[in-house]
């Protein structure tokens, strides 16, 4: 039977956001992020080993208060687990209890998982220092192939979970996560999978930032750690590493209601673009643009309607600038933006969910973040609105853009008018 | 080494490296159906015994060795008598 009013003006099947996990430098479980999110709690530290092993950049956002023993990780599940499997099965593991998706769901076949991960870093290191030192492959053991793999996400959460639908990861540099929800959103419309349990997930050791370092991309600013991210402002000096994994239960909406699962809101559009250009790290106008005018035509909305932009912005010099003059044309310089990146640093790989995840939760406690350490605006940039405080304020409909090397471009529209009250 | 203290040394690594139960530790033990070790499992044993005891253990062997016991064996044949 067809439930018409789950389904958009367009007759397409709908996908709710009906349970939440997040492991971040903000907090790990959802009311404690929201907080940190709230209060303009940064998650940015100074690490010593990095200024001792001769980083540029010793900042990093530092997951907080994970405590792994609530998982149950056993050894099996360790031996193959990397640093991102394991924040991405502790998030999984809430976001499924937070929906209540029973055994017999996740193993219908109807049932599937897509995250957003683009390194494993470290085992790859360890595997090669154990070769030159023992001089023998051997020695690595059974567990490190399955560490190193980008995969490592979806094939051990998958059989832990006991899914049996869609399962892979997807990799497109730090719209990664971002891209992993939409396809989840493309799954459900087309009737592939009822459920998709979807996010993104980054390391965060020091092994997987020192080629990302030797860009010269990162914050300086050691003397001030918290004020080092500061996206949009005139005196920015480059991101912050950060990580840690979210995961957000994306559900066909009459499935979610028949069986009465709390409703977060809807992913309403999806927007990509490759910019197509011949630069592999400068982003381009063009394909933010046409990614937001893709994800607003695909949710039938008109830009006037969004009231709040969760911005990629990063913090560095081109990357800002690149997407508030595309803001601005799409959007005008009416509506409120935040990069909560100021809050947590740049969490790559996992942004693009995470920050679909940080905006749910604003929609869900009345509130936008504030964009940290937003002083003045950078001279070139257009004035876009910057919310520099808190504002306590609803949220109907929002938009949560990223992008990545190589010029891929994500933007998701999320609307809250459906959510569950509390 | 005593064949006590190879014993304790096996176990122990049983113990905190594959999470297996004390009570399960019996020479007569198997490895898949007794101790619960998989094909995986049983790989990173013999490497872990290797690097404990600082030999390597024949191909051959490994595919071998079914029980506890046989492993106690063929670290006594390789470290040599207890004298």
């Amino acid at each position: 039977m067809i439930d018409n009013d789950s389904r958009n003006k367009k007759g397409v099947r709908q996908a709710a956001i009906t349970g939440l996990g997040i492991i971040s430098s903000l907090g790990c479980n959802l009311d404690e992020t929201s907080d940190s999110l709230r209060n303009g709690r940064s998650g940015i530290v100074f690490d010593e080993e990095r200024r001792r092993l001769g980083f540029r950049s010793c900042l990093t956002g530092q997951v907080r208060g994970f405590n792994p023993k609530r998982y149950g990780f056993s050894h099996k599940l360790l031996r193959t687990m990397c640093e991102p499997a394991q924040y991405a099965y502790a998030a999984s593991l809430d976001a499924v209890k937070d929906a209540n998706l029973t055994e017999q769901l996740r193993s219908s076949g109807r049932c599937g998982i897509v995250f957003g991960n683009d390194s494993c870093v470290k085992p790859g290191v360890e595997s090669v220092d154990v070769v030159r030192a023992k001089g023998a492959t051997h020695f690595i053991g059974t567990g490190h192939i399955f560490r190193t793999m980008n995969s490592t996400v979806t094939m051990n959460l998958a059989v832990a979970l006991g899914i049996r639908g869609a399962n892979w990861t997807l990799s497109a540099a730090c719209a990664s996560g971002s891209h992993a929800i939409g396809q989840a959103l493309m799954l459900i419309r087309a009737g592939l999978q009822d459920i998709v349990i979807a996010g993104g997930a980054q390391e965060t050791n020091w092994q997987s930032m020192a080629s990302f370092d030797a860009l010269g991309a990162f914050s300086t600013r050691h003397d001030k750690p918290q004020a080092a991210s500061r996206p949009f402002d005139r005196d920015r000096d480059g991101l912050v590493p950060s990580g840690g994994a979210a995961c957000l239960i994306i559900e066909e909406l009459s499935h979610a209601r028949a069986r009465g699962a709390k409703i977060y809101g809807i992913v309403c559009g999806y927007g990509f673009a490759s910019d197509g250009s011949k630069h592999l790290f400068f982003p381009s106008e063009d394909g933010a643009i046409r990614a937001m005018k893709m994800a607003i035509d695909d949710a039938e909305v008109n830009p006037a309607d969004i009231d709040y932009i969760n911005a990629h912005a990063t913090s560095t010099h081109v990357g800002d600038l690149v997407e508030a003059n595309a803001v601005k044309k799409v959007f005008g310089t009416s509506t409120r933006v935040s990069s909560t990146k100021s809050m947590t640093g740049h969490e790559c790989w996992m942004a693009g969910a995470s920050e679909v995840l940080y905006t749910t939760l604003m929609a869900r406690d009345g509130f936008i973040a504030p964009n940290l350490n937003f002083v003045k605006l950078d001279d070139e940039c257009p004035p876009i609105r910057i919310v520099g405080k808190t504002e306590s304020s609803p949220i109907k409909l929002a938009v949560s853009n990223s992008f990545g090397f190589g010029g891929t471009s994500s933007t998701l529209v999320l609307d809250f008018r459906q959510a569950s009250k509390a | 080494m005593t064949d006590d203290e190879i014993i304790a040394a096996v176990n122990k690594i049983l113990e905190e490296d594959f999470e297996v139960d004390h009570s399960l530790l019996k020479p007569s033990a198997k490895l898949n159906e007794d101790v619960g070790l998989d094909s995986l499992d049983g790989v990173d044993l013999i490497v872990a015994i290797e690097e404990r005891f600082n030999y390597r253990i024949r191909e051959e062997d490994a595919r071998a060795m079914k029980t506890l016991q046989d492993i106690y064996d063929n670290i006594r044949r390789h470290i040599g008598p207890d004298v």
